[in-house]
C-alpha cells in the first residue's frame, strides 16, 4: 500500500508539503487530478500517479497548465471533486481558463494549486501568484507547514463548493518542499459519480452570460469575504504594543525570530492562512490594538499595501511598514535571520547579528547534462555545422542547460514554448542562420503553435526538437508520445513526426544525434536547404539513458577509454563535448592525462566517434 | 537544533536528511526539513536541512547551523557561510571532482587547506572516510548512511540508538537493508569513537 493511504491513525508520518497536499485531497475524496508537472510543484501529480490505480482516482498527466485546468474543471462541474497543480508559470498558461471558471464556478469542490518559487531554485521568474487570486477573484488558502497543506486542502474544497467557486491553494517552494509531521485522517469510501445538468446561461460565457456572471461573481466575493473575517485559518497570536501580519512561509520564520528576540510579551501577531478575499475587518481590528506594525511576507508588497488601504479607509493611526532598505526585501526567499534583522530595525530590539564567515574561493560545480545525454551530442553536431554565426533561441528543460560551457548553446530563453515563436521573429529582422532548441515535451506544451506560427508566415529557422522520450528535467513524466512505459516499449499514442508533418513543415528529419556523421551530414543539407524560406525540422531522437536505464533491463555495458598512447592532449573532447565522464589529471608519475571515469560512462560512444584516441571496452 | 546537509547529487543527501528526521519524530522530538529538488541528478550541489525542537523554520539563515554534516569536503568548506563558532561539523574526506576542475577549468584544492578552513573556524570538525566504510559493509553506494552513523555515534542529537535504527527500517527497502545497517553501524562506531 502507499504510504500516503495508511488509514486514518494518530501516529504522524513525515511528509513533504506536496505529499500532504495530497493526503489532503485524498481525505476530502478529490477523484480526478490533472497537471502537468513544473518544480516545486511536481510530487503532487507524481505522488498521485503511483496511488491512483490503488485509491480510485482519475490521474492524468495533461500537456499543459491550461488543459489540466479545464479538464480537472469538467470534473468538478460535473460533480466530482477534482484537483489541478502547477507551478506559478503554469499558472500564466492557465490564466485565460483561471479568470473566467471563476465567472462560471463549478458543482464539486475544486482546487487549483500553484506553487510559487522565491529565490528562483528551479524557475525563470519569481512572480507573485497571489495577484492572480485577486484578479479573477478566485478565494487563496496559503500554508506554513505541511500539516497546514493537508488542513487547507480540505477547507478549500469545502469552501469551493460551499460557494461553487474553484479555490486556490498557494504555496512555496518551503511548503511543497519541506517536510514535517502531518496527521493521517480518515478516507472517505463512497466514489461519487458525474452527473450533468445542461444550464448553458449560466455556463456558455456568452456577453449576455458574462455580465450576469461578473455581478453573481461580485456577490460571492462579499460572501467569501465574510467567510474570510470569521475563518479559523485567521487568527491572532500573542500580545503586545507591536503588530506583525503575515501568512504562508513567512510565519515560521516570524515564529523563530519572535522566539529567539525574546519579543513574545511585546508582539503579537496575525497569522493569515485565508489570505483572498482580504479579512479586512479583522485586520483592521488587529491595526487599532497596535502602535506599529510590520507586514512580513515575500515577494510583492500584496498584503501591505492591503494593510496601508485598509488603515486609510478606517481611519486607523498606525504605523505601516514592510518592503524597505533593512526591513523586509522584496528580491528571493525570506529567513529568520532577514525578519530578526527586519524586527531590530523597526522595533530598535537589540539582536547582535554574527559576523558571518566567507567561504574560501573553491571551484563551482553547476549542474551539468549528464554523461551520456544525448542532448550533448546534438549540440556538438549543431555547433560544428552552424558555429557561432546562428542564433540559438532555446527552451525549457535540461537541455537549458546546453547555454553553459563548452557547449554554450543557447541565445534567448523567456518561457516555455518561446523557442519555437521567438525563432520566428529573429529570422524576420536578422540576416542570421536561426537554430531553435525545444524538448519533447515542451513541444506538446506550448511549442506546436509557435510551429503552426512559423510554417503559415514562412518563417526562416530550424527547429531542432529534442526527442528523449520523457519530461526529463521535473522526473521523468510520460507526455504523449513517450514509448518507454514501466510495462516495457509501446507504441506511441502521439506521433511527433506525424504531428511535425501535420502543422505543415515539409523538411522534416528524424536522427539519433548520438550517430555523430549521419547527424552532422543531414545538418549540412538542411542548413544548404534553408537559404529557400520555410521551417525546416530536426528531431534528435534518443531516449534519456536515465529514464530508459529505468524502464528498461539493464544491457551488456561497454565503457570507453582514451588510449593514452594516441591521445596528443589537444583537448578538445574537453573544450568541444564536456561530458563529465572526462577527467583531466596528473598520473601518478607526474604526467597530464586525460582520462574517462568508467563509473560514469553510459557507453552512447559520441566520444569515440570524433577522436581515435577513444575506445571501447567491454566490463560486466 | 539546525542541521545543514551538504553534498553532490546522487550521494543519497537526502534520504540521509529524511533518516535524521524520521529519528527524530520516531524519539518524538518535534522536526522539520527542507529539501532543494531539481538538480539532484545532473552533479549540482544538493543541500538539505533539519531542524528539531524549538524551531519552527527548515531554512537554515547564514550562521545558523548547529551541526554541518558535508558529504564531500569542497562542500564543507562551501557551506562555512552556514556555521559559527560554535557549530558540530562532520565531513566525508572523499573528494568528489566537480566537472568545472575534471574539464580543466579550475583545480581541485588540497584537502588540508579544505579542512584547515574549516576546521579553524567551527568548534568540532569530525573527518570521515565514508568511502571506506561504505565498503567496508559490502556497499558502493551506503557513504550516506555512514555519515547517518557518525551522527548518531557522536550523540549530538537527542536520539536513542534503538530509534536511529527504526528510522533506517522504515525508509529502506528490505532488500538493502542489511548492508545499510552494517553501514550505519560502522558509523556509528566511527563517530562514538570520535567522540
Amino acid at each position: 500500500m502507499h504510504e500516503l493511504l495508511t488509514p486514518g491513525s494518530d501516529k504522524p508520518h513525515l511528509l513533504l508539503g506536496n505529499e500532504a497536499i495530497v493526503r489532503g485531497a485524498l481525505e476530502g475524496n478529490i477523484r480526478f487530478v490533472a497537471a502537468y508537472p513544473g518544480t516545486p510543484s511536481s510530487e503532487i501529480i507524481d505522488r498521485f500517479s503511483r496511488l491512483g490505480d490503488e485509491a480510485g482516482v482519475y490521474v492524468e498527466y495533461s500537456v499543459n497548465e491550461k488543459v489540466s485546468m479545464e479538464t480537472a474543471c469538467a470534473a468538478a462541474i460535473s460533480g466530482v471533486r477534482s484537483m489541478c497543480s502547477m507551478k506559478h508559470v503554469g499558472l500564466n498558461v492557465a490564466a485565460d481558463a483561471f479568470m473566467t471558471l471563476a465567472y462560471v464556478g463549478v458543482k464539486a469542490g475544486m482546487v487549483i494549486v500553484v506553487a510559487d518559487d522565491p529565490s528562483l531554485h528551479s524557475s525563470q521568474n519569481e512572480q507573485d501568484s497571489r495577484f492572480f487570486a485577486r484578479m479573477g477573484m478566485v478565494p487563496m488558502l496559503e500554508p506554513s507547514t505541511p500539516q497546514e497543506a493537508k488542513d487547507m486542502t480540505l477547507a478549500a474544497l469545502e469552501i469551493s463548493e460551499k460557494y461553487k467557486i474553484p479555490c486556490m491553494l498557494r504555496t512555496t517552494t518551503r511548503v511543497n518542499h519541506c517536510r514535517g509531521a502531518v496527521s493521517m485522517g480518515d478516507l472517505p469510501t463512497e466514489s461519487p459519480r458525474g452527473t450533468f445538468e445542461k444550464d448553458p446561461f449560466n455556463m456558455v460565457v456568452i456577453p449576455l452570460v458574462g455580465r450576469k456572471l461578473r455581478l453573481v461573481q461580485l456577490e460571492k466575493m462579499e460572501k467569501l469575504q465574510e467567510e474570510a473575517e470569521r475563518s479559523p485559518l485567521n487568527r491572532v497570536e500573542g500580545q503586545g504594543r507591536w503588530g506583525i501580519i503575515t501568512s504562508g512561509t513567512s510565519y515560521p520564520y516570524v515564529q523563530d525570530a519572535i522566539g529567539e528576540l525574546n519579543l513574545r510579551d511585546q508582539v503579537k501577531v496575525l497569522k493569515l492562512g485565508f489570505t483572498f478575499p482580504y479579512p479586512e475587518a479583522l485586520m483592521a481590528d488587529f491595526l487599532k490594538g497596535v502602535e506599529k506594525v510590520l507586514v512580513v511576507e515575500e515577494l510583492e508588497p500584496v498584503l501591505e499595501d492591503t494593510t496601508r488601504r485598509i488603515a486609510q479607509e478606517k481611519n486607523i493611526s498606525v504605523e505601516i511598514a514592510g518592503k524597505g532598505k533593512d526591513l523586509i526585501p522584496r528580491a528571493f526567499e525570506l529567513d529568520g535571520a532577514k525578519v530578526k534583522k527586519a524586527l531590530h530595525h523597526y522595533l530598535g530590539v537589540p539582536y547582535e547579528q554574527r559576523a558571518l564567515f566567507a567561504a574560501p574561493e573553491l571551484p563551482m560545480r553547476p549542474p551539468n547534462l549528464c554523461a551520456g545525454c544525448p542532448h550533448r551530442a546534438t549540440y556538438y553536431s549543431i555547433r560544428k555545422i552552424f558555429g557561432d554565426e546562428a542564433i540559438y533561441p532555446s527552451d525549457i528543460g535540461c537541455y537549458t542547460l546546453g547555454v553553459l560551457p563548452p557547449l554554450k548553446m543557447g541565445d534567448f530563453l523567456i518561457c516555455m514554448g518561446s523557442g519555437a515563436s521567438t525563432a520566428g521573429g529573429f529570422s524576420k529582422v536578422l540576416d542570421r542562420p536561426v537554430v531553435s532548441f525545444i524538448g519533447d515535451s515542451t513541444f506538446f506544451h506550448s511549442g506546436i503553435t509557435g510551429l503552426v506560427n512559423a510554417v503559415s508566415h514562412d518563417h526562416r529557422f530550424l527547429m531542432v526538437i529534442l526527442d528523449n522520450g520523457t519530461t526529463a528535467m521535473t522526473g521523468h513524466q510520460p507526455h504523449p508520445s513517450v514509448e518507454l512505459t514501466p510495462a516495457g516499449k509501446v507504441t506511441p499514442r502521439v506521433n511527433l513526426e506525424s504531428v511535425v508533418r501535420g502543422c505543415g513543415v515539409k523538411r522534416v528529419f528524424t536522427v539519433n544525434p548520438l550517430q555523430v556523421k549521419k547527424t552532422q551530414e543531414v545538418l549540412q543539407d538542411l542548413k544548404e536547404s534553408m537559404k529557400e524560406p520555410g521551417v525546416s525540422v530536426l528531431i534528435a531522437k534518443s531516449p534519456c539513458p536515465l529514464f530508459e536505464n529505468r524502464m528498461l533491463p539493464k544491457k551488456s555495458k561497454v565503457v570507453f577509454q582514451v588510449d593514452p598512447s594516441s591521445c596528443d592532449l589537444c583537448k578538445s573532447c574537453l573544450t568541444e563535448l564536456g561530458c563529465p565522464a572526462f577527467v583531466w589529471e596528473e598520473s601518478a608519475s607526474g604526467e597530464t592525462c586525460i582520462r574517462i571515469n568508467e563509473a560514469l560512462c553510459s557507453g552512447c560512444a559520441v566520444c569515440s566517434q570524433i577522436c581515435k584516441s577513444i575506445k571501447p571496452k567491454k566490463i560486466g | 537544533m539546525r542541521i545543514f546537509f551538504t553534498g553532490v547529487g546522487g550521494q543519497g543527501t537526502l534520504l540521509a536528511t529524511r533518516l535524521v528526521g524520521e529519528a527524530g519524530l520516531e524519539q518524538g522530538l518535534r522536526v522539520g526539513m527542507s529539501e532543494i529538488h531539481g538538480m539532484a541528478q545532473r552533479g549540482g550541489v544538493v543541500e538539505s536541512s533539519v531542524v528539531m525542537g524549538e524551531v519552527s523554520s527548515p531554512p537554515i539563515p547564514d550562521g545558523e547551523a548547529d551541526i554541518l554534516m558535508a558529504f564531500e569536503p569542497l562542500e564543507a568548506a562551501r557551506a562555512l557561510p552556514k556555521c559559527n563558532g560554535k557549530t558540530l561539523a562532520v565531513t566525508s574526506t572523499v573528494p568528489i571532482v566537480p566537472f568545472t576542475v575534471a574539464t580543466g577549468q579550475s583545480a581541485y584544492p588540497s584537502l588540508e587547506s579544505l579542512f584547515e578552513a574549516v576546521e579553524k573556524r567551527v568548534a568540532r570538525f569530525v573527518k570521515v572516510d565514508a568511502v571506506e566504510l561504505s565498503k567496508k559493509a559490502g556497499s558502493d553506494r551506503a557513504g550516506n548512511i555512514v555519515m547517518v552513523g557518525v551522527l548518531a555515534g557522536l550523540g549530538w542529537l537527542p536520539i536513542d540508538r534503538p530509534n536511529w535504527e527504526q528510522a533506517l527500517r522504515k525508509i529502506l527497502p528490505a532488500k538493502i537493508l542489511d548492508e545499510n545497517l552494517k553501514a550505519f553501524h560502522l558509523g556509528y562506531e566511527a563517530g562514538a569513537a570520535a567522540k
